[in-house]
């Protein structure tokens, strides 16, 4: 599904090149629930961006589904993050000025282009599965952070995404909070066997994935597998 | 395309102060643009109207020279009836024109028996007058043009004034011709005659046959042929069929006659032109008003957003959909501001209409304007505006555009 061969990204510091990943090696198999820790700056969040297809590798390859996606150009790689992708938020990042109904519907109408009938089946399907059905004429600046979180998963999982990609995705929410997104989000991948990649610090996720790989200045220095 | 529009419009809405701000700028440029448009183009068409439609009409011809002395009403710079028949047979064939006239200019001596003046003088046909010069009888003092009969004089206001002459006093006119012989006649004052500005503004009228008499004259002699068109935008067309006049060479190989368009005999054209000038730096001012708000906004708009546009993008909106986003949201501004700005003008131009606002030109009083705003001219600013406005959202549009989303996330 996911696969990485002799990937690195170096950024330019005005003379001093920075290595932020190292010769990175990595396959993540279709439906993975998997975890990517490590220390602030250990490179999890631009492993997160290579792979989710935000940015380019200086060197290296990165296939996903059988695609080159390192020889794309912006246009045609903007088209493959909205066909295959879906991303979470730390911050959750809803359009402010869309209730939850249209920041769900975004993706449907500015990137795949479906029709009504069918979005309005998919967007209410997920509304109820986040629990957020009665709250979907709220606007985002109305909702608790769980709640937005609950949206911005909907968001990301309405296209129908092979993978989805998520960030830091309960750190501005609280204990119970979290634990009922990480079950969401498992449910979801159990049932749509969806692949989720995580980059996280958050103990409660690492304790609810399958795989842990542990990343130290931009090099995996463990890669585990955790049996469910 | 329709969500992109209610997303643009929502995004106006966050700030809803600074889009209402910028929008009323650009409104009020609008409007400021189409108000002073309508009031300058109906000054511009009074006074058109005035100098050509009382005095001046549309062209006029003359004998080569006459132009330049017309100051001094030279006798010997006539057109002869030879010449006469040559300008009717051109004037008779040209499909612009609705209708001329002949004017023998001179002048006399102006007398009530007790003190004396110079006058100037048109010698003209009152008929043919006032077919061609529509005004010529609204000038006149409550009598009609055909009141000017052979023996009779239309006194000028100021020198009736002067003069303390009225309505059915008699006169003498003493006039010298071409040969130094003295002539003088008794005229009975038919009426006076409302001064107008512009060249001719101040003469009086007599009737054509009495100039003959007055000068002894054995044949025709006119010095000015003045003529009216059936359309005065189609100056330059009529202008063109009369060219063989003014390339007309006598036996020496000079040329015989003079053509000129009213522009070229008043003065007032240069007002006009001054007119035009003003209008359109006007709508230079108004460009630069609505470039600078609205990409003042858009700038202020992208980096407002910047994580916002990071989000889109890492979605998987394409960078051709952000920029239609923010040109959308310009554009919209834009459109506000031509469409509100130019109702407003329509309103504002119906109030200076019921109210009336008049104005003095040089010696003329209560002169009133009657601004008329054209679709043309709505239509012309309209366009401008949001063309404007595209230009000025197109560099922040792109620069939202080519944002990377890694960057873009990653801000706060």
């Amino acid at each position: 599904m996911i696969s990485n061969k002799h990937v690195s990204k170096v950024y330019k510091m005005g003379e001093v090149d920075l290595t932020v990943i190292k010769d990175l090696n990595l396959e993540i198999e279709h439906g993975e629930f998997v975890a990517i820790v490590g220390p602030s700056g250990s490179g999890k969040s631009t492993v997160l961006n290579l792979l989710g297809c935000l940015d380019k590798p200086s060197n290296g390859k990165v296939m996903i589904d059988g695609i080159d996606v390192t020889q794309l150009d912006t246009t045609a790689l903007a088209n493959f993050r909205g066909e295959k992708i879906g991303f979470i938020f730390q911050s959750f990042n809803l359009i402010p000025v869309l209730n939850v109904y249209e920041n769900i519907e975004y993706p449907l109408i500015m990137i795949q282009n479906l029709d009504k009938q069918e979005r309005e089946k998919r967007i209410m399907q997920l509304l109820k599965d986040v629990d957020m059905l009665d709250q979907k004429d709220k606007f985002p600046d109305q909702l608790s952070g769980g709640q937005r979180q609950r949206v911005a998963i909907a968001r990301a999982l309405v296209t129908k995404p092979k993978i989805v990609f998520a960030d830091e995705p309960t750190a501005n929410l609280d204990t119970d909070t979290s634990n009922q997104i990480i079950t969401l989000m498992r449910n979801i991948q159990r049932e749509f066997n969806t692949t989720f990649i995580f980059a996280t610090h958050d103990e409660k996720i690492v304790t609810a994935v399958d795989r842990i790989i542990t990343l130290i200045d931009g090099v995996i220095t463990d890669d585990k597998r955790i049996a469910s | 395309m329709k969500n992109i529009i209610k997303i643009s419009f929502r995004n106006l809405l966050r700030s809803g102060r600074r889009t209402v701000l910028t929008a009323s700028l650009i409104t009020i440029g609008v409007m400021f643009v189409l108000v002073y448009a309508a009031l300058s183009g109906s000054f511009k068409e009074y006074m058109v109207g005035q100098v050509t439609d009382s005095m001046l009409g549309h062209i006029q011809i003359h004998k080569k020279g006459y132009i330049a002395s017309v100051d001094n009403l030279p006798l010997d710079k006539n057109l002869n009836a030879k010449q006469i028949e040559k300008i009717t047979e051109l004037l008779d064939e040209n499909k612009f024109i609705e209708s001329y006239t002949f004017r023998l200019k001179l002048g006399t001596m102006f007398s009530n028996y007790v003190a004396s003046t110079n006058i100037r003088l048109n010698g003209i046909d009152p008929e043919n007058e006032a077919k061609t010069l529509p005004l010529f009888s609204s000038r006149l003092d409550g009598i009609d043009t055909t009141a000017l009969k052979e023996g009779s004089i239309l006194v000028p206001e100021l020198i009736a004034k002067g003069m303390k002459v009225k309505k059915d006093d008699t006169v003498v006119l003493v006039a010298t011709n071409q040969k130094g012989s003295v002539n003088g006649l008794n005229f009975k004052v038919a009426g006076t005659i409302e001064p107008i500005s512009g060249p001719g503004g101040r003469d009086g009228y007599i009737h054509i046959n009495d100039v003959k008499k007055l000068l002894r004259l054995k044949e025709v002699e006119v010095s000015e042929v003045v003529i009216r068109l059936k359309d005065a935008s189609k100056l330059e067309q009529a202008m063109k069929l009369l060219k063989p006049l003014s390339e007309f060479k006598n036996q020496k190989g000079k040329p015989v006659f003079e053509v000129h368009a009213w522009k070229k005999l008043s003065p007032f054209y240069n007002i006009v032109k001054m007119l035009n000038i003003m209008d359109m730096s006007i709508k230079i001012i108004l460009i630069s008003i609505v470039l600078i708000s609205i990409l003042n906004v858009m700038v202020m708009s992208v980096y407002e957003r910047i994580k916002e546009i990071g989000t889109i993008a890492a979605m998987g909106t394409t960078p051709s959909t952000i920029t239609k986003l923010f040109l959308t949201e310009g554009l919209m501004l834009g459109i506000f501001g031509a469409i509100v700005g130019s109702i407003l003008s329509y309103i504002i131009v119906f109030i200076i209409n019921a109210v009336g606002i008049t104005f003095s030109f040089g010696r003329q009083d209560g002169l009133t304007l009657n601004p008329t705003l054209s679709l043309n001219e709505v239509l012309v600013v309209g366009v401008i505006v949001i063309l404007i406005s595209l230009i000025a959202s197109i560099s922040p549009a792109r620069k939202a555009a080519k944002l990377n989303p890694v960057d873009a996330l990653r801000q706060n």
